[in-house]
């Protein structure tokens, strides 16, 4: 699938016209984007303008939703999200989700890193051990927690707490991670840990971010999608849009006259 | 005139000559009433302790532990083992048929019925909890016991399986309910979390949300056993007065309720010490029943999930 021959990234998500209803509330209006390999894709806009409604649609959570329906297509490497066919819990372990308030199960670390890998089927102790390192080295945890993998999760931080997040979805090494404001619940010190850490991420994984923050879409995307009103305004290479803004919503937004 | 000064003045006139007597009353009238109640407990408490107490100076407790029951043979002899025996049967089947059911009951109405559907039957199940229990115990005695007297030809007509049974089917909305709120409890984060990392929905009830409600569903059945080992209704008519010490379900087996029924609907003099055996049976099922309770609260505490 690799378009090597221009020399384009390939793409991991596809939205082609995606509508979005709440019973009557239109949430979603004719959304096209394409999300990246390898990239970090940050989506912004004011409050209520779509943003968690959009990512929640890519790995299908929206439907715990009573009253929901779409219309449109969302290919993921090439194959249509809503097709009747395809597991939804299939499409989930290959697309990790973080979420806003951190939310770890009531058990241990070790537990909670683990709780994929082992319901889906891997039994081998050693095998389990060498995911647990590995997940919690790589959201930065490990140095941490190494000495009280048996302690409850609830006994970290917050910002602990969300790095946790971030391991137990790395454990099942999915594809592309979608975030949805995952340090708006932190300190500025967690959130700049978990900035860092995703900086680091974005080599292996592809991330789809919301953020409430500018600053942060700045700091840490390739590509920022504005929302507003359910619609996607504009959709750019990060610095184009923070700098050279094609469409004058956009530019209201950055520039702080809006929201 | 300014319509406001009128009635800023009205109420401050109405305030200083509103009477202080009722307020001054009524909380200590109140406090009378919420008195009452646990006034009579311990009124039945004491009652239950000096009464019991006079049985046990008559009686000697190496005879009180035996399998030996025959209150009204020319001999008597107060053995509380069989009596034991029956009560733990009865609730022990009764809870073999209450948790796998109740369980499964509120994994599904919390977990996987749609809303309209939990309307309809919660409701419904709740409904069980309020049929008198002498309707439960007729219900045991002529139609469990007749239809499992084909499964089990050597059936008495009065044993344990069958008020055991009926008895579950009775405390099932009690587990039901309550392990079903325990839950609810349980926050939607969570679900999310197990469903963003591909669980299926019934994973996400086995593995995340009964872990997490563990100590309100425990809880439930501690409860529920205390009710078991308290009912009285469905036992005595369906289980009969058999005193011997033995475990064979399919024959009938007292309990301490029914033998508490027995002896006071026939005429035990006052005084005697048959009369007397009835508050010491009445104590221990007290203290069984309040050390359940006891334990009902220890686990919720103990376990209840940090969340
Ligand atoms: N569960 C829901 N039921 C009905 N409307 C909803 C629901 N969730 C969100 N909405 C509506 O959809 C719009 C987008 O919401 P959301 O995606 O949460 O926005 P954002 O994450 O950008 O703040 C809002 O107008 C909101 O009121
Ligand atoms: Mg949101």
């Amino acid at each position: 699938m690799r378009q090597d021959t221009n020399n384009l990234p390939d793409v991991v998500y596809d939205v082609r016209g995606l509508n979005l209803w709440y019973g009557e509330t239109h949430a979603l209006k004719d959304v096209n984007l394409q999300i990246l390999k390898n990239h970090v894709t940050a989506i912004i806009g004011p409050s209520g303008c779509g943003k968690s409604t959009f990512i929640k649609t890519l790995n299908r959570m929206i439907e715990n939703v009573p009253g929901v329906r779409t219309s449109g297509e969302i290919l993921y490497h090439g194959r249509d999200i809503f097709d009747k066919d395809l597991r939804v819990e299939e499409l989930r372990t290959k697309v990790g989700m973080v979420f806003q308030k951190p939310n770890p199960f009531p058990k241990s670390i070790y537990e909670n890193v683990l709780y994929g890998p082992k319901i889906h089927g891997i039994k081998n102790k050693q095998l389990l051990m060498e995911i647990l390192e590995t997940s919690l080295k790589a959201s930065a945890l490990w140095d941490e927690v190494k000495d009280r993998l048996d302690d409850n999760a609830y006994g970290l931080s917050g910002g602990q707490q969300q790095r946790l997040c971030i391991a137990r979805c790395l454990a099942v090494q999915p594809d592309i991670i979608l975030m949805d404001e995952p340090t708006s619940a932190l300190d500025p010190i967690a959130t700049s840990r978990i900035e860092e850490l995703i900086n680091r991420l974005k080599k292996d994984y592809t991330i789809a971010i919301v953020t409430h923050s500018m600053q942060q879409a700045a700091r840490i995307s390739d590509r920022t999608a504005y929302f507003l009103l359910g619609e996607l305004v504009e959709y750019d290479y990060t610095e184009r849009i923070f700098s050279n803004p094609r469409d004058q919503r956009t530019e209201d937004y950055i520039t702080g006259r809006f929201g | 005139m300014d319509g406001r000064t009128d009635v800023r003045k009205m109420i401050q006139d109405n305030i200083s000559h509103k009477a202080n007597r009722v307020d001054a009353v009524m909380p200590k009238f109140l406090l009378v009433m919420a008195s009452m109640s646990v006034l009579t407990t311990v009124g039945i408490v004491l009652t239950l302790f000096f009464d019991a107490f006079k049985f046990f100076r008559q009686v000697p407790l190496s005879e009180v532990f035996s399998t030996d029951l025959a209150p009204l043979s020319a001999d008597p002899s107060f053995g509380i083992l069989p009596l034991i025996n029956g009560t733990i049967f009865t609730s022990l089947i009764a809870m073999m048929v209450a948790v796998p059911i109740g369980l499964a009951a509120a994994v599904y109405l919390s977990q996987f019925a749609s809303f309209n559907k939990r309307k309809v039957l919660k409701p419904m199940l709740e409904l069980l909890a309020g049929v008198p229990t002498i309707v439960y115990g007729f219900f045991a005695y002529s139609f469990v016991t007749p239809l499992l007297m084909r499964l089990i030809p050597s059936l008495g007509s009065k044993n344990v399986i069958s008020p055991g049974i009926v008895m579950g089917i009775m405390i099932i909305p009690m587990v039901a309910s309550l392990s079903e709120d325990a839950m609810n409890a349980v926050p939607d984060a969570m679900r999310e979390g197990a469903l963003g990392l591909g669980s299926t929905r019934f994973e996400v009830a086995v593995k995340v949300v009964l872990p997490a409600a563990i100590s309100g569903i425990v809880a439930s059945f501690v409860l529920a056993i205390s009710r078991a080992i308290g009912e009285t209704m469905i036992v005595t008519i369906a289980s009969g007065s058999n005193k011997n010490f033995s475990f064979d379900i399919t024959q009938s087996m007292q309990t301490m309720t029914s033998y508490i029924v027995e002896f006071t609907s026939g005429d035990a003099g006052a005084g005697t010490t048959g009369y007397y055996s009835l508050y010491a049976v009445g104590l221990i099922l007290f203290v069984f029943t309040l050390l359940m309770n006891l334990l009902a609260q220890y686990i919720s505490k103990k376990y209840r999930e940090v969340y």
